[in-house]
């Protein structure tokens, strides 16, 4: 249970960790869009060498950031053999069959770019993560949301909200093993076969967590109204976000990238290498 | 006038359906700029409720408690008050706002509204004055309790207050833990000249103040420098335990061998060592 992937911040000194948490959320944004646009394996593979250049810069080690991508491993693989099972092109022949599944050429490349996409759709945020601690991401969030302030949008509360509960889940997962603990030595069994059981069991761990978050929540309350907490009025920080050179030119790259997974998919002047690598 | 001054003042808070239960009786408490004062009690004798009354966390029913001539029961002062008052409260965990040390100790000068200049100053200057410079960049998940408190005081700390008030703020340590905390404060209170109100029941701990004030089901019983510990009935009446050097000092007294009144276990070395070289050791 302890092995939560938020807050799985990798310190390191790198361009990438410095770089302003706000840049990196629109990059994040750009990004994720441009991943939809590729469709040739020429602009996957374009993508990933980014991808694989940002890693690299960030310093962290790659295995950590494909640790990452255990989770969706799975995922990954069902779909994609789903995809490769029920594609049906009609104008080509199968290259196997058996029984009532036939696997064309075409699926298995749909099948694979499917998988490279998730994979690509999925790396980024991991990087991110691993780059910029939690605290610096909702800094970034309540900076490009602030223009909501104008219709009465309460971004600040909802930075700080994001900040404390991202703050509050190591301590929430503490108090649910001893919880679980406190609950098994009175003898409650939780390693039932049963699903209902097994959901029933949670039960008396889970009243016993509400309570005492209730009761964090009012501590927690009283200590910020202590330390002169009155809201987002008149309230300054520590660290203010500041927009470097660095941060402008990694943004404009991005936006190079962008441009080129369009000139892959739409090929506006017909170049011929498009047309012959575009599979 | 006083910097805190508690006058006559009573609280109670609900039980049940239309019970109250007394936790303040006509309570008279003051405390002075650079003062050093532990206010002991055991279990239910209304420290706590003590200590969420300096801030203005709660008001009181009845009297009224003025922080440096400001009222508590003014909303509009309450943000004033506050800066000159600083609460370190029993949980570490449940005082923490942020992920990162230092960002956490920046939530009360960024809430004073500083440039962030002077913000960086005031963290990087308490966290140096808890022994915490080292941590400032770590989540507070990964210290221990000892340091997670700590934290808490220089959080406390950046916002510059004169008069730091702690509720069990060592209830939850072990002795090492406990140790690192009566330490900084200590230190605060001797080098920065900032008054430290000391909620406790560890007499070890009350014995280091310069004052002590004894609450006993919610009425002070008493109020005095170190020599209360020769009448140590007083702490008894209250239900609280004497430092076990004072209990030793106590059965050697009955015994014939008076030592005086030692407030630390150095000074119980001291003592017994001072009588046994004057009188060759005859007990």
């Amino acid at each position: 249970m302890r092995d939560m992937t938020i807050g799985q911040y990798y310190p390191a000194s790198s361009p990438v960790h410095r770089a302003d948490p706000r840049i990196k959320l629109v990059i994040l944004v750009l990004y994720m869009v441009t991943v939809f646009f590729c469709d040739s394996f020429l602009s996957f593979g374009f993508m990933t060498f980014f991808v694989l250049v940002t890693v690299f810069m960030s310093r962290v080690p790659l295995l950590k950031v494909l640790k990452g991508l255990k989770f969706v491993l799975v995922i990954v693989l069902i779909t994609t053999l789903l995809m490769m099972i029920f594609y049906t092109d009609v104008n080509a022949e199968p290259i196997a069959e058996w029984w009532i599944f036939r696997i064309y050429l075409n699926g298995v490349y749909a099948a694979v770019k499917l998988a490279w996409r998730l994979l690509l759709l999925i790396l980024m945020p991991t990087v991110l993560t691993l780059t910029s601690t939690p605290t610096e991401l909702c800094d970034g969030l309540e900076s490009l949301l602030s223009p909501l302030k104008f219709i009465k949008f309460p971004v600040h509360e909802l930075a700080l909200i994001m900040s404390i509960a991202l703050r509050l889940v190591p301590t929430l997962i503490e108090e649910t093993d001893k919880i679980i603990n406190a609950q098994k030595a009175r003898g409650a069994a939780f390693e039932s076969k049963n699903p209902f059981k097994k959901i029933k069991a949670m039960i008396p761990v889970l009243i016993p967590l509400f309570v005492s978050s209730f009761r964090r929540a009012d501590d927690l309350a009283d200590a910020m109204d202590s330390r002169c907490y009155r809201g987002a009025k008149g309230r300054t920080r520590m660290n203010k976000l500041k927009l470097r050179v660095g941060d402008v030119v990694a943004l404009l790259g991005w936006c190079a990238i962008t441009v080129c997974v369009l000139f892959l998919k739409y090929n506006w002047f017909g170049w011929g290498f498009i047309a012959a690598w575009g599979l | 006038m006083p910097f805190l001054h508690l006058q006559n003042v009573d609280y109670s808070y609900p039980s049940g359906e239309s019970d109250y239960i007394t936790a303040l009786r006509s309570v008279n408490i003051t405390v002075e700029r650079g003062e050093f004062v532990a206010l002991v009690g055991c279990n239910g004798s209304g420290k706590s409720t003590l200590a969420r009354l300096c801030n203005g966390l709660i008001v009181p029913d009845g009297g009224e408690v003025t922080v440096d001539g400001m009222p508590t029961s003014d909303k509009s002062a309450l943000y004033d008050i506050r800066k000159k008052i600083g609460v370190v409260f029993q949980n570490p965990d449940n005082q923490t706002v942020t992920t990162v040390v230092e960002d956490d100790v920046a939530f009360g000068p960024e809430n004073l509204g500083l440039p962030p200049a002077e913000i960086r100053e005031r963290v990087d200057r308490a966290l140096r004055a808890v022994g915490m410079s080292e941590h400032a960049k770590s989540g507070p998940m990964r210290l221990s309790g000892g340091q997670k408190q700590r934290v808490a005081i220089a959080g406390v700390l950046a916002i510059k207050p004169e008069l730091m008030v702690l509720d069990e703020a060592t209830g939850m340590l072990d002795p090492d833990g406990r140790r690192e905390v009566l330490d900084v404060v200590k230190k605060l209170n001797r080098d920065e000249n900032m008054a430290v109100l000391m909620i406790t029941h560890f007499m070890e701990e009350a014995a280091e103040a310069d004052r002590i004030i004894i609450l006993d089901r919610g009425s002070v019983v008493a109020d005095g420098g170190r020599e209360l510990f020769a009448t140590p009935e007083v702490f008894t009446d209250a239900g609280l335990d004497l430092p076990v050097y004072v209990r030793v000092a106590q059965k050697l007294k009955a015994r014939g061998m008076d030592i005086g009144c030692p407030l630390s276990a150095r000074q119980f070395v001291t003592a017994v060592k001072a009588r046994l070289d004057g009188d060759g050791g005859n007990v």
